[in-house]
């Protein structure tokens, strides 16, 4: 394995009295993808969902344990939330573009954070970025003549893609995807894998699947969950070819979940 | 097979349902007509050229030269003026209720508050407006009636909004979460955007509330023949320009309040077809 990027340690995470994801202590390895897998309600989009804090926005939660960030406990006291989640963008699983044009859409994040735009007077410098990560998400040829239209007259293949370039352009050092590709037709759901394939050599990335035909395909690491419990981890190979848990060989083989 | 009856009892039901709701629509605008009708029937002839580009001239009460231009502009002033002003106050409620008072016991108590406000008749905002004027040592102006339409249209306006914003998906201010962005940024930016088309119906109907209400302005804004000319000065408005001349003994007067009235519908009715337009422009980023 090599060097980990983000190590979780003794994570739990309550949902008013329910105890959604019970003692997680596991490392996700940097710029490989990493499959998070499990029966529904195991508390998949839950870990993915306490790496950039999101579970903050939902009313009642509760988090304990850490989650460390390059060495950095992302829950200490003093840690900037939207730094955090500058470091760690998101894929939903629908894709929700923002209520503005396509161009306005990769663009948002890097205006907020105030990142580079170099060429202040004429933004050419923000077109120039705006194209790379819309190719970055193999969208560029499809829009190019239209970035000034809403991004709501996309198909939903495209809308995804939009949202993969919009949370590229702020540049994370990790990628949450939450089921990516679940509201998607084939054709789409395969050129968003190809992307991520694409962006793993500079990204880590974090995929929550329901489909293990997709994690064989992604996976280069496997985390199986177990309601709430982690079950087993490792390099994906080794785990769909010689699993040591008795229920991960069962929810592989088909036999539950 | 069982033998069935040639007309249900289900389908009678659905019968009798459906002729109650197009009864009930077609009362509405029924009744919209009829009042329409009457404010045309009975102003239409007395409306003319003058009428809406004159202030009344002496004698204009006993039936003789003039209009209600005064009436036209201080009341364009007055609810436009009590508009804006509600509207700084109604956006920061509405998005501090869903923003940073979500779901608390707080945010039910402002609802409940504006809830309670909606419902105070206007001749009380009217009362509450001259107390505060007499205390402030203001007399009856422009600047008083547009704080207490302010006052009246601010619970309208405010939940109006409220409500907008609670149909904005979670999952759409989580993605802007997600990219980084702070509350007030994704309030601003991505909420105010989305919702648009609602928040200008929460201000239309504000208006439409503030220069049809003839109590609040009655001891607040006065009533002058004059055009309005300084803040601090009264001002005449269409609704009590209705109210004087429906009250004089004279038939032509009579008449023009009739026209008045319709006056003010008209200028009703432009707003919410522009509204409207402006809606329609607006839902073009909206998301589904």
């Amino acid at each position: 394995m090599t060097e980990p990027l983000i190590e979780i340690r003794d994570l739990n995470v309550w949902y008013g009295t329910e105890h959604a994801l019970k003692g997680i202590t596991v490392d996700i390895p940097a710029r490989q993808i990493t499959a998070v897998i499990g029966p529904s309600g195991c508390g998949k989009t839950t870990l993915l969902r306490s790496l950039n804090r999101l579970l903050e926005e939902t009313e009642g939660t509760r988090v304990t344990g850490q989650v460390l960030l390059d060495g950095v406990n992302i829950y200490d006291r003093g840690v900037d939330v939207t730094e955090v989640r500058t470091r760690v963008g998101m894929l939903a699983p629908k894709p929700f573009p923002l209520p503005m044009s396509i161009y306005d859409n990769v663009a948002y994040g890097r205006r907020i954070h105030g990142l580079p735009v170099l060429d202040k007077g004429n933004g050419r410098h923000l077109d120039r970025i705006v194209e790379r990560y819309l190719r970055a998400a193999g969208l560029w040829e499809e829009v190019k003549d239209r970035l000034h239209s809403p991004a709501s007259g996309l198909s939903t293949g495209q809308q995804q893609r939009l949202c993969l370039a919009r949370a590229l352009a702020v540049e994370p050092e990790v990628l949450l995807c939450d089921e990516p590709t679940s509201a998607l037709d084939p054709i789409s759901a395969q050129r968003i894998e190809e992307q991520l394939r694409a962006i793993k050599t500079e990204t880590t990335i974090v995929v929550v699947t329901h489909s293990l035909r997709q994690a064989h395909r992604l996976a280069d690491y496997l985390i199986f969950l177990w309601l709430g419990e982690l079950v087993e981890a490792g390099p994906a190979r080794q785990v769909f070819q010689n699993p040591r848990d008795e229920r991960t060989r069962a929810y592989l083989a088909g036999d539950i979940g | 097979m069982v033998p069935r009856p040639r007309i249900s009892r289900r389908k009678l039901e659905e019968l009798f349902f459906q002729g109650l709701m197009i009864i009930s629509t077609v009362g509405v605008l029924g009744s919209l007509l009829l009042i329409l009708g009457t404010i045309v029937w009975r102003g239409l002839p007395a409306l003319d050229l003058a009428m809406i580009t004159q202030t009344p001239k002496g004698g204009y009460y006993l039936g003789q030269e003039g209009g209600i231009l005064n009436a036209i502009v201080g009341s364009l002033y007055l609810a436009l003026g009590g508009t804006l002003l509600s509207m700084v106050a109604s956006l920061p409620i509405a998005l501090y209720l869903h923003f940073y008072a979500a779901r608390s016991r707080w945010a039910e108590v402002v609802r409940l508050a504006l809830d309670v406000l909606w419902g105070i008749p206007s001749i009380v905002y009217g009362a509450f407006g001259f107390l505060l004027m007499l205390w402030l040592g203001m007399r009856a102006s422009l600047l008083g009636g547009i704080i207490t339409l302010a006052f009246l249209e601010l619970p309208i306006m405010a939940r109006g909004m409220d409500e907008a914003i609670a149909m904005v998906p979670a999952a759409l201010k989580e993605a802007s979460y997600a990219l980084g962005a702070t509350r007030f940024e994704t309030a601003a930016r991505i909420v105010v955007r989305q919702t648009a088309p609602g928040l200008l119906t929460a201000v239309l109907l504000a208006f439409g509330r503030a220069i049809g209400d003839a109590a609040s302005v009655l001891f607040t804004a006065g009533y002058t023949d004059r055009l309005p000319d300084s803040l601090l000065s009264p001002v005449a408005s269409l609704p009590l320009a209705v109210f004087f001349q429906l009250g004089t003994p004279f038939p032509k007067v009579q008449e023009r309040a009739y026209a008045s009235a319709l006056v003010l519908t008209v200028i009703v009715l432009v707003l919410s077809v522009l509204s409207r337009w402006l809606s329609r422009r607006l839902t073009r980023h909206v998301i589904r």
